[in-house]
């Protein structure tokens, strides 16, 4: 960040910035999507479609609260179904906007520039869709507040030794954290806002969010520390939510999830996912908006290349559940592989899982799909949905059969697991919109430090 | 243009093209002995800041105390919690219970650090201000989209309007500006 180098740039044909662009040129073309450029027609079809599906949500959560979680699916044996499926779903959604905006940074990958602005958006809006579940799932969510260790007349605490109270305080965090990076990495564009809104009202508007930013030298120094710091503090929240996700089920003794491998292989599925998502959104993106030269081939290219490595990871991760299941001669780890993958009713998810988050991705070892728009569009959303197959594979496959036969029943989603499950993705992109409309897409400061002439020369400047 | 009458003003700014010639200003402006300077950029320069003589923040340690904060609040939430005032048993396990309560420890840390990381970055730069001289030159506006800017206030022992002034044009700028109050 502090410092413009460019080693091993190896793809110079598709560089991470299209040419002839200034300062100004950056600074106008992001900014004149929020300030300047008249709604487009698209995003009002767009946001209507999605509004409309977020009224789902709406009617879902309304009926839900006032009569209870019974008109959900999922009942002993299988406590858990689409709740828990779409939590870990969207919060796995959320973590490669983390990963972008603080892995990267950290390993001074400058291409993750264009695209750390909007991911994070997408990290803390799946954030939130994801905490909606188990929420609600609490059958009272306006007692949630018991969760949190608070003194009480009842003299009672929450169990800490309990991964689902893990949970509460990692996602928590996360959300937190998530919010405060996105929103101190927007202060220095807010302040080009203001400085450029034409009308009083927006001048104001962002000149409150900006808290007088003047972009002075000293602010810049603190400013760089801290973000710094919050890409290092980041970095392991990132990790470390994805592994709590997985002990709410490795912790656990139930064949199918009490594996030691989940927390690698969870936080690999959860990049994998996230970068699916960052390229469902990317693509449509930088075509309607004409931003080809921000988000560039560079970018596309490198997105697909994350998801194939992290695909990979996680299909070493289903293979090592199948072989454990058979070394560890246990007869109800062995039941269960044999369960999910052929002889159990649900056989047929296990193999859309493969089909789709092992078989067809594997087109990205090859250029022509990378760099194909529409193929990579497809792929990505093919690997959405192998991602929730993978999370309904291992809770309810799992659940459904345990030790004992007495106990086993199916399991059946109603309508309302799916309207809720619909609802939540009108209810992603419909923030998704109205971000794009009202605020920076591509961080405008940072995109400014990749032209050559950000550079200090050192003996023009002697 | 009399002395007098600029008795009011915050200070001079001149206003610059690039990047390397705004270092190399502030450069200028320090070894000629003027301390109450400050340079504006439309993103990070690390050069400038050193040579305005700014090198050192506190910030990191603020951030490191607000992460061992955190971390023994948490801790010491949960000892207090299962250990002291309503210890259960549950299994024969022990009561201080430490590797489950290391996810618990882990995330109040970083929530500590992040917190304090952010909310200091704003207070040390004296943020919110909901009014600052330099946005009285219109020229300003551009401090956030192409165009760097250095200033010398007032306050500067060694600032004198005619001097000063002439200082600043010897530096080449494209302009230099009064700054009102």
């Amino acid at each position: 960040m502090q410092e413009v180098k460019r080693p091993n740039e190896p793809a110079e044909k598709f560089p991470i910035i299209g040419p002839g662009h200034t300062f100004a040129t950056i600074t106008d073309k992001i900014s004149a999507l929020t300030l300047k450029r008249r709604t487009p027609l698209g995003w009002y079809l767009g946001f209507a479609f999605f509004f409309g599906l977020a009224q789902l949500l709406a009617m879902t959560v309304t009926y839900l609260v006032t009569t209870g979680i019974g008109i959900w699916g999922n009942n002993v044996p299988v406590g858990w179904a689409f709740d828990i499926i779409n939590f870990v779903w969207w919060i796995g959604i959320g973590h490669a906007g983390t990963l972008i905006s603080a892995i990267l940074l950290l390993l001074r990958q400058e291409w993750r520039t264009s695209i750390n602005r909007f991911a994070e958006a997408m990290t803390l809006f799946a954030v939130a869709c994801a905490g909606m579940f188990p929420l609600l799932h609490t059958g009272r969510p306006w007692l949630a507040y018991w969760l949190f260790p608070y003194p009480n007349t009842m003299g009672l605490w929450p169990q800490f030794r309990s991964p689902l109270m893990w949970d509460v305080f990692a996602v928590s965090t996360y959300l937190t954290v998530s919010a405060l990076f996105w929103y101190v990495g927007l202060i220095p564009d807010l302040a080009t806002l203001r400085d450029r809104a034409k009308s009083k009202a927006f001048a104001l508007i962002y000149g409150v969010l900006a808290l007088g930013w003047r972009g002075s030298a000293r602010h810049w120094h603190r400013y760089e520390t801290m973000y710094l710091l919050l890409a290092g503090l980041s970095t392991p929240l990132v990790l470390s939510v994805h592994t709590i996700v997985s002990f709410d089920f490795a912790v656990a003794q139930l064949p199918g999830w009490h594996a030691t491998i989940f927390p690698p292989y969870f936080v690999a599925g959860a990049i994998y996912a996230g970068f699916a998502m960052v390229l469902t959104i990317a693509i449509p993106l930088r075509k309607f908006y004409h931003l080809e030269d921000f988000i560039t081939m560079r970018h596309i290219d490198n997105c697909a290349k994350v998801m194939l490595a992290t695909g990979l990871i996680v299909v070493y991760g289903y293979a090592m559940e199948a072989f454990f299941g058979w070394y560890s001669a246990n007869d109800f780890e062995w039941f269960m592989i044999k369960n999910r993958i052929w002889s159990g009713p649900y056989w047929f998810m296990y193999w859309l899982l493969l089909l789709s988050n092992f078989l067809i991705p594997q087109l990205l070892w090859f250029k022509k799909y990378r760099h194909n728009m529409i193929w990579l569009f497809l792929v990505a959303n093919v690997v959405n949905v192998g991602m929730w197959l993978e999370r309904f594979v291992i809770i309810v496959t799992s659940l459904h059969r345990d030790f004992l036969p007495a106990s086993w029943a199916m399991y059946k989603p109603t309508m309302f697991d799916i309207t809720m499950f619909v609802g939540t993705i009108g209810f992603f992109f419909s923030l998704m919109f109205l971000f794009i409309r009202f605020v920076p897409v591509i961080s405008i400061f940072e995109m400014r430090t990749l032209l050559p002439e950000a550079r200090v020369d050192e003996k023009d400047a002697a | 243009m009399e002395a007098d009458n600029k008795t009011g003003l915050y200070g001079l700014m001149a206003e610059f093209d690039t990047a390397s010639a705004v270092v190399r200003a502030a450069k200028r402006t320090y070894s000629a002995g003027y301390r109450k300077i400050n340079g504006y950029s439309p993103y990070p320069i690390e050069e400038l800041s050193e040579a305005i003589g700014f090198h050192k923040t506190i910030l990191p340690w603020l951030v490191f105390a607000g992460g061992l904060i955190g971390g023994l609040a948490g801790f010491g939430m949960m000892y207090f919690t299962s250990v002291i005032d309503y210890p259960i048993m549950v299994g024969g396990r022990p009561f201080l219970s430490i590797p489950s309560f290391i996810p618990i420890t882990f995330e109040c840390t970083i929530l500590g650090a992040a917190l304090t990381a952010v909310v200091s970055m704003i207070l040390l730069n004296g943020l919110p201000q909901p009014y600052h001289p330099v946005f009285n030159v219109p020229r300003f506006a551009l401090a956030s989209r192409e165009r760097f800017f250095l200033v010398v206030e007032a306050k500067d022992p060694k600032y004198d309007y005619a001097e000063t002034k002439d200082f600043l044009e010897s530096l080449k700028p494209q302009e230099v500006f009064d700054v009102e109050k």
